[in-house]
Parts: structure tokens; sequence; C-alpha cells
């Protein structure tokens, strides 16, 4: 457990080193969904019903945005392969570094979405389902993003094979996290949406670092 | 106790050496020569257990490998620098230490630095420092880390004279403690003793 604390630490601590590579993904989020207000112009009914939808796209593409760098700067420069060797086990690793970058790419999305949401006339309960939906949803985001980055790793052009290969997978997860959303501005309540989300992340959990792991161990050969 | 015994490799369609065995003992060290291209690199990283032999077996304590104990009583330095650039010599080695899940205080980690000739230099970060103190760097983890197996790969590089004296001593040690180490050099390794494996 401690490898797994001095994994988290050691990915924020580079973090900070470097921060324009963090702020960027957020940067693009906050740009992304109030280009769209600004496009469409004040139509407080239409900005509502798209909201959750732009809101979702937004923290998908901006998730992916930090993903090529999960591992690459490892593998370049040798850590990657010490940590293989290393007497931690190295799923406990992975997992450590998916914490880091969703700590780094997926909490500021979540803490900026409500006030994001606010230029699309949310009302607070909306924004608060909104908030909730991301917490849930932004893991699961990191978890899948962290497959498709370890089969990508050393792949000359990998960034765009890995938008194709983990966009698909991440449909569900944005078909929940903004039904949720809509489904509670129609009044329908988002309890199934929020209880499918959480579902997912459970299972996320458990398996993708484990997928992760193995496809790291391949890269590596 | 390492045994390796019938390993072989091909990289596509080239077989780059087969039925290879060996084994060492406490105290003892392996020179791996060949020339370029010879598979010298293949062979350590099947050792370690990066990459998965063709045939052959490597026992560790009559145990197969990859295993965690395996892993806890080697440390493996290949080509790369395996340093993060943006911290301080200092930081890399507390947290390579960390990772490892080894307990390591600062005085200890700092000890090892102004073994290596990196006094002064230990708060600045590893960017601003040449190949050969990046690589000493590395070889820094080699007195932080206790380990019985050192697989060092072409460790002499970019390295100076003096540099290249403290690793003979610093290997030379770690035979005499009981540690066993694989080397690979084009030169002549100013280590005494030692079995050679031409590949």
């Amino acid at each position: 457990m401690n490898a797994f604390l001095a994994t988290v630490r050691r990915d924020l601590l580079l973090a900070l080193r470097r921060k324009s590579e963090v702020l960027t993904a957020v940067f693009f989020f906050v740009i992304v969904t109030s280009l769209f207000p600004l496009g469409i112009g004040p139509e407080p009914v239409l900005l509502k019903k798209i909201a959750p939808g732009i809101l979702w796209v937004a923290a998908l593409l901006a998730t992916l945005l930090g993903l090529p760098r999960l591992f690459a700067a490892d593998h370049v420069d040798g850590t990657l392969e010490q940590m293989a060797l290393s007497p931690s086990s190295l799923g406990l690793l992975v997992a450590g570094k998916i914490l880091a970058h969703w700590l780094l790419c997926g909490l500021p999305l979540v803490l900026l979405a409500p006030v994001l949401g606010l230029q699309f006339d949310l009302d607070a309960s909306a924004l608060g389902i909104l908030t909730l939906a991301l917490l849930l949803g932004t893991p699961l985001l990191s978890l899948i993003g962290a497959i498709g980055a370890a089969l990508t790793l050393g792949v000359r052009g990998g960034g765009v094979l890995l938008a194709l290969l983990v966009l698909p997978l991440y449909i569900p997860a944005l078909i929940f996290g903004a039904g949720a959303v809509e489904a509670h501005i129609a009044g329908l309540g988002a309890g199934g949406h929020l209880s499918l989300l959480a579902a997912m992340l459970a299972l996320a959990v458990f398996f993708a670092p484990w997928a992760t792991t193995a496809a790291l161990r391949i890269a590596l050969e | 106790m390492l045994n390796v015994s019938g390993l072989a490799c091909s990289r596509g369609e080239r077989r780059l050496f087969s039925d290879v065995g060996f084994s060492l003992a406490a105290g003892e060290w392996l020179h791996v020569q060949g020339e370029n291209g010879s598979g010298k690199t293949s062979l350590m990283r099947l050792l370690v257990g990066l990459s998965p032999a063709d045939a052959g077996e490597i026992r560790w304590c009559n145990e197969p490998t990859p295993s965690t104990e395996f892993r806890r009583d080697l440390i493996y330095l290949g080509h790369h620098a395996a340093v993060k650039e943006d911290l301080t010599p200092l930081e890399n080695l507390q947290l390579a230490a960390a990772l490892d899940g080894v307990a390591l205080d600062e005085r200890a980690s700092l000890a090892a630095l102004i073994r290596l000739g990196l006094r002064g230099r230990e708060e600045l970060p590893v960017r601003v420092l040449s190949a050969g103190q990046k690589r000493r760097v590395l070889l820094a983890r080699l007195l932080t880390r206790p380990a019985v197996l050192w697989v060092l790969d072409e460790a002499f590089n970019a390295l100076d004279v003096a540099a290249v004296k403290l690793l003979g001593e610093l290997i030379a040690e770690h035979l005499s403690a009981g540690g066993m180490a694989i080397l690979t050099s084009h030169q002549p390794l100013p280590v005494p003793g030692g079995k050679a494996l031409v590949l």
C-alpha cells in the first residue's frame, strides 16, 4: 500500500514541476464548454437541453488529452521498466498512476463543472446531479483510458489510435452520465443512471488496473 | 544461487543465441561479451524477466523466475537513464526506494550521492546534469537498494575514469559481501576474477 501512495505522490510531484501539461486539459474543458453558449446564442431552453451532453463530451475529450502522457514519459526514460521489475506489484503501481491521473485530469473537471454549467442555465439541483455524475464518471474514464494508453504505448502515432480505441468504450459512461442529468431535468429521477455509473466504476476499479498491467508487460517486451 | 540452462532467444526470424547456460554462486560475477547485435541486451532483459525466453529455464534459489523474491533480490540497470529529469537526485533516489517498498532515510541517500561524487548537486533537477552525472544518480541506487544480484547492462558507458574505478570498487565490495553480478561491456572491466560468457 505504501508503494501505491508513493506512486501517487511521485506523479503529483512530477505534474507540479510541469504545470502546463495538466493545465492544458483543464483549459481545454473550460474553453470548449464556453464556446457552445457563445456560438448558439442566448436561448435558455435549447442550452439547458444540450448542456449535459456538451459538458460530458468535453470531459471525455479533456480526459483523452492527458492520456497519451500517462505512461509515455516513464516508458521513454526507463522508469516504467524499473517499476515492472520492482518487488512491489506492478498492478498496485499502475493503480497509483491511474489515481494520480484522475486527481490531475478528472477531479478539476468535476470541480469546474458546476461553474461551467451555469452558462447553460442549469438550476442548482441539476448542477448537483451533473457534479455527482462526473464524480462517478471521470474515474471510470481514467481507468478505461489507462488500458488504451497501455495498449498504444510505444506505437507511432499512438495518440490518434488511442482516441479511436478509447472513445467507443466511453459511450456507456457518456450515455448514463449525460442521461442522469437529463432524467433529473425531466423529473424522472437520476438514481438509476447514477447506480449504473457506480456499478461500471466498481467493475473498472477491479479490472482496469489488471488489464493495464498486462498490456504494459507486453509493451515492455 | 542463479542457475540458467538452455536459454534461447530470437528476434523475428533471426536466432540470436541458443542453449546459453551458466550458474552463479555467492561472490561470483559473469562478464557477458559479444559483438554489437549479438544479443547481450536481449539476454539481460530475458534474465531479469522483462521479456520471455523462447526456451530454457532461469532458476533463482531453485525457484523458477520471475517471482517476487527474485525481484526483491534483483537490481537491473539498463541503457535507459531511469531517472526523472524534473526531480532532484535526492527525490529520485527516495521515490525509487518508496516505489520498491524499501525504507530509505534521507541521510543514507545523501551518503550514496556523495559517494558517487554528486556532492552539491543533490538539490538540482537532474535535467541540468551531464550524461555521466545522470548515470551516477542511477548508480547511487546500487548503494541505497539492498539486492543480491546486480544485472548491469553497459553500466560503464558515459562514465569518466574516476567513476569507472569507483563502480569497479562498488562491484568488488558487493561481491566480497556475498553478492553476484552480471555485467556487459566491450571494455575490460576493472573487477578481478569473473566468468566469461561469449555470445
